[in-house]
């Protein structure tokens, strides 16, 4: 095994709790990141000959903490940012204090919350938390998002930039959390739905912000829509291994292999989406997660609780009223009682939707199973040219044929 | 990718020090929030068990004890971006059993789940 991959491996798991403790002591995000990427440069100078500590995090720490102070001294600041921040002392000397562990969980939640502060862009946000709290290079974001390695460098620069201003608060401003799961999803959805390029899927990403989800989870186990999210993303990572065929062409819901479906990820998702349900039923992301627990729960498509899923999303444009929950709510419906119906609720939409590619999609769909063919055929003709994904592209031409 | 760790050892005399099942809680508890913990039990002695065997065309159920000088202790199911992290969790288990319970002797297997 290459020492290099197992300091990485190390790295990853240690990295959101040591930019999260020194964010605590330094009061910068942006000054823990980068004390933190010294200690990862140190470990990957000495372990590879001395071998990987016992204890890696107190290791990680010290280093980064002996650096902080070389820093401050170095430009002769040290007093007066201790000053800066009140503290007679630099704080890292509690570090020590047995009951180090204790903060932890809050400093990780601060940590995020504070990356997802509104002063930062949006795509500042998803690269401050995948490189701090998931402990992924620059590169390895750059290759996630499809874009050149120097534009996620200036996003992260940026980021820190903005929140240079910004106090690392206590308790945490847990008001900020929506804005959390938002970037979490965010993240998912780059995975699971490219937007871009010739892969319909990165599950990395879909992976990194599963992980993000649970450790959030852990952090707010009280907040029902932490949970209703995990239990999405979960549900929807189940049929990551059935949503592409050999090919790489995708697979749509009613067409995959069932069978494929992870198991344990289906059994974590449920678990999930109860104790949301437990706490409150009727967040948007909790009522998300019933729906895909619905299409879980079948192990056949015909087996699909389609009145359940309609009636589902009849609560989430409720609470979250929106066109695209609209369209969604007109398969399920055209499922539920027919594709007249299903079309009923689609027709509407036209005039928000029309430039979406799906809408159109969608809208031949229940053409093609009403029997009005050339009406279907020249829908799909318009979501193949609107969509910006090659292989739905290829999905869509093939059904406007 | 997911890793499935399978811990075997022999059967102890003893049952483990509090403080190490403490210590495993706790390590457990850290993976779990870390996200990279998906799944794991202890498992019961194969004399609780059975082997189904298809030789020659039949099928064999014979109940435990298995005769193997190991008995599978437990298994974890990792969710990580790489084995080295598969394997840099199973470490710190192990280091648990070295510095907890000196006399204990065992090994695990790091199997990527396809």
């Amino acid at each position: 095994m290459s020492v290099h991959a197992a300091v990485e491996a190390v790295w990853r798991i240690e990295s959101g709790r040591l930019v999260a403790q020194l964010a605590r002591v330094t009061g910068d995000v942006g000054l823990a990141e980068e004390l933190a990427q010294d200690a990862l440069v140190a470990a990957l100078e000495q372990w590879p000959s001395r071998g990987i500590p016992d204890d890696p995090g107190p290791w990680l720490m010290a280093v980064a903490r002996h650096k902080a102070v070389d820093g401050f001294r170095r430009r002769a600041t040290f007093h007066r940012k201790m000053a800066e921040i009140g503290r007679e002392t630099p704080a890292w000397v509690d570090l020590d204090e047995p009951d180090l562990d204790d903060h932890i969980g809050d400093d990780l939640l601060r940590l995020i919350l504070t990356a997802c502060h509104p002063a930062v862009a949006v795509e500042g946000q998803v690269a401050l938390v995948l490189k701090t709290l998931g402990g992924l290079s620059t590169a390895e974001i750059a290759r996630a998002f499809l874009v050149p390695e120097p534009t996620v460098a200036q996003r992260i620069v940026r980021a820190k930039r903005a929140l240079r201003g910004v106090e690392f608060t206590v308790p945490a401003p847990v008001d900020r959390l929506p804005a959390a799961l938002k970037i979490v999803y965010l993240i998912f959805n780059e995975g699971y739905a490219a937007t871009a390029g010739d892969d319909w899927m990165r599950p990395s990403l879909c992976q990194e912000a599963l992980r993000l989800g649970r450790l959030l989870a852990g952090l707010v186990p009280g907040a029902a829509e932490v949970h209703g999210l995990v239990a999405l993303m979960e549900l929807q990572a189940s049929r990551t291994a059935a949503r592409t065929d050999a090919d790489g062409a995708p697979v749509l819901l009613p067409d995959q292999d069932r069978r494929r479906w992870d198991r344990l990820l289906i059994r974590r998702g449920l678990a999930s989406l109860a104790r949301a349900e437990e706490i409150s039923a009727v967040g948007p992301y909790t009522l998300q997660a019933a729906i895909a627990a619905c299409h879980a729960r079948a192990l056949h498509p015909e087996e699909t609780d389609w009145e359940r899923i309609a009636a589902l999303y009849r609560v989430l444009v409720h609470v979250q009223p929106s066109p695209i929950v609209e369209l969604n709510r007109a398969v399920a419906v055209g499922m539920a009682t027919g594709p007249l119906s299903g079309l009923a609720v689609v027709e509407p939409l036209a005039a928000s939707l029309d430039g979406y590619a799906l809408f159109h999609a969608v809208r031949g769909d229940l053409l093609e199973r009403l029997g009005r063919d050339a009406e279907a055929r020249a829908a799909f003709g318009r979501a193949a040219a609107l969509t910006r994904n090659e292989r739905e592209r290829a999905l869509f031409t093939a059904r406007a044929s | 990718m997911r890793y499935l760790v399978l811990l075997k050892a022999s059967r102890a005399s003893t049952p483990p020090p509090p403080d190490l099942m403490a210590a495993i809680m706790k390590l457990g508890e850290d993976a779990t929030r870390s996200g990279a913990l998906v799944d794991t039990a202890g498992l019961l002695p194969s004399a609780a068990g059975a082997t189904v065997t298809l030789h020659d065309g039949k099928i064999d159920v014979t109940d435990g004890p298995f005769a193997e000088a190991k008995e599978m202790i437990s298994y974890a199911i990792y969710d990580v971006r790489a084995k080295e992290e598969a394997v840099e969790w199973t470490n710190r288990f192990m280091k648990l059993h070295r510095d907890l319970w000196p006399s204990w002797a065992g090994e695990a297997v790091v199997l990527q789940v396809m």
